[in-house]
């Protein structure tokens, strides 16, 4: 059972992957690539992760109870609005795409000489 | 680990698979906003409450807003 | 290379992606079983020497604050790129702002909607602001509470029609919004500058711990943050908004009001 996790953060980017490498629509491609990112999050905290620790606010524990670890909270925490604000920026591209060529498969772009 | 984060653990996975498995984009904007509500509950339950703040208000709210409205773009199309 | 062909490849690949990472993966500590020494030092040094409960928002905002504003700066590029990628081409125009619908004509938006919207948005709005100014106590900080206030301004869209949202974007609002609290950052980092220490020192009076204003100059880095993220998720917005409802193609720009 030590494994689950990282088991679950590998499959989650294995599968994210085959979504963007087999996938005919660009709005389907973009949404797979955010599971691709959560993969990282779920690997980042189960590795910062520690039996018995409590969330790292001290708010209402006393300083000296053991927590988890809270530098790849950070982390996790800013990707997470970063990574969708980029995904955003990727759909704004697949608009200008639809507009442009009319299709949305990656697939058809290639042959499609510049109209 | 306990039987609650392996069973989270375990619909994580699963709701990952089926966002990549739904190949409509209007459906799989749904699908990813319970995957992010899972993803949230996920990093509660590795009592991590700010990441789990994070997610569910980015994951389940405001990325499938926006995809959306891309899609309300794309299909309304030019008229 | 078919679909096919790039189907078999990619398998191959992603086999031995997965047995290289299965093998380190067996070579980490147990889930569970962590030992690194910075988490401790930075949750212990925390409240002593910063007087912050909240330890991720230390680590943001005060330990690694050069980390966070080079994330900031990735939003702030993210969604300079939007706006540029998405804005009135020559041969588009501002038409009739309509909500629209394939193939139906739209209902006027319910009474519900317009009730619940109505009475959802203060409190939104109401605990935005208060995640963005507790961060430092409680879980929360900038960027949680920037997006809970961009979606409170979603509300007053859902509950009412586009051009309810006239006065925000409109005036480049938004925009000069944006920047400040992107500038915000940058200026408080040469506060301790100019106080005479490195550029993000930590250089304001610390306070109690618990209390509202401590913890010198994170309070007020949450601040410029927060106000940066909401005005740049209400530009996302407004922005891809306009593209689906007002922007239409018309046939030749000699046309274009």
């Amino acid at each position: 059972m030590n494994l689950l996790p990282f088991g679950v953060a590998l499959w989650l980017f294995v599968v994210g992957l085959y979504g963007i490498v087999t996938s005919r629509n660009l709005l389907h491609q973009i949404i797979s690539l955010s599971v691709v990112q959560a993969s990282t999050y779920v690997l980042l905290l189960a590795v910062g992760y520690r039996t018995g620790g409590a969330a790292p606010v001290f708010a209402d524990i006393p300083t000296s109870r053991a927590t988890v670890d809270p530098i790849v909270q950070a982390l996790t925490l800013t990707d997470v609005v970063v990574g969708a604000t980029v995904s955003a920026l990727l759909l704004a591209v697949a608009v200008q795409i639809h507009k442009r060529t009319g299709t949305l498969d990656p697939e058809n772009l290639r042959r499609r000489p510049e109209s | 680990m306990t039987f609650l984060q392996a069973t989270i653990l375990v619909f994580v996975g699963a709701g990952g698979t089926c966002v990549v498995a739904t190949r409509d984009p209007l459906r799989q904007a749904m699908v990813a906003s319970l995957f992010g509500i899972l993803l949230g509950i996920l990093f509660f339950v590795l009592q991590a409450p700010d990441v789990a703040l994070s997610e569910i208000v980015v994951g389940a709210v405001a990325l499938p807003l926006m995809i959306l409205l891309s899609l309300a773009k794309i299909r309304g199309g030019d008229r | 290379m078919t679909i096919r062909v790039r189907r078999v490849v990619f398998l191959i690949g992603v086999g031995l992606l997965a047995v290289m990472l299965a093998r380190s993966v067996g070579a980490l500590p147990h889930f569970g079983a962590y030992r690194g020494p910075y988490g401790d030092v930075v949750s212990r040094a925390s409240v002593s020497e910063r007087h912050i409960t909240d330890v991720v928002t230390a680590v943001n905002f005060d330990f690694r604050g050069f980390d966070t504003l080079g994330e900031e700066f990735i939003f702030f590029a993210a969604v300079l790129g939007v706006a540029l990628i998405l804005r009135p081409q020559t041969d588009e125009g501002v038409g009739h702002v309509i909500d629209c619908a394939t193939g139906r004509a739209v209902p006027p938006t319910s009474d519900a909607v317009r009730v619940l919207g109505l009475g959802l948005t203060p409190p939104t709005v109401l605990f935005g602001i208060y995640v963005v100014v507790h961060g430092h106590l409680t879980p929360g900080g900038g960027f949680q509470g920037g997006v809970i206030l961009a979606t409170g301004v979603l509300l007053i869209y859902l509950a009412g029609e586009f051009d309810d949202l006239h006065g925000l974007y409109s005036d480049s609002a938004l925009e000069r919004a944006e920047a400040v609290g992107a500038a915000g950052f940058i200026g408080l980092g040469l506060l301790g500058v100019i106080a005479g220490s490195v550029f993000l020192d930590n250089v304001l009076p610390l306070g109690r711990t618990g209390s509202v204003f401590s913890a010198g100059m994170v309070p007020l880095i949450n601040l410029s943050v927060g106000l940066e993220i909401a005005a740049g998720l209400v530009l996302l917005l407004t922005t891809f908004l306009r593209q689906t409802i007002v922007l239409r193609r018309i046939e030749s720009p000699a046309r274009r009001p």
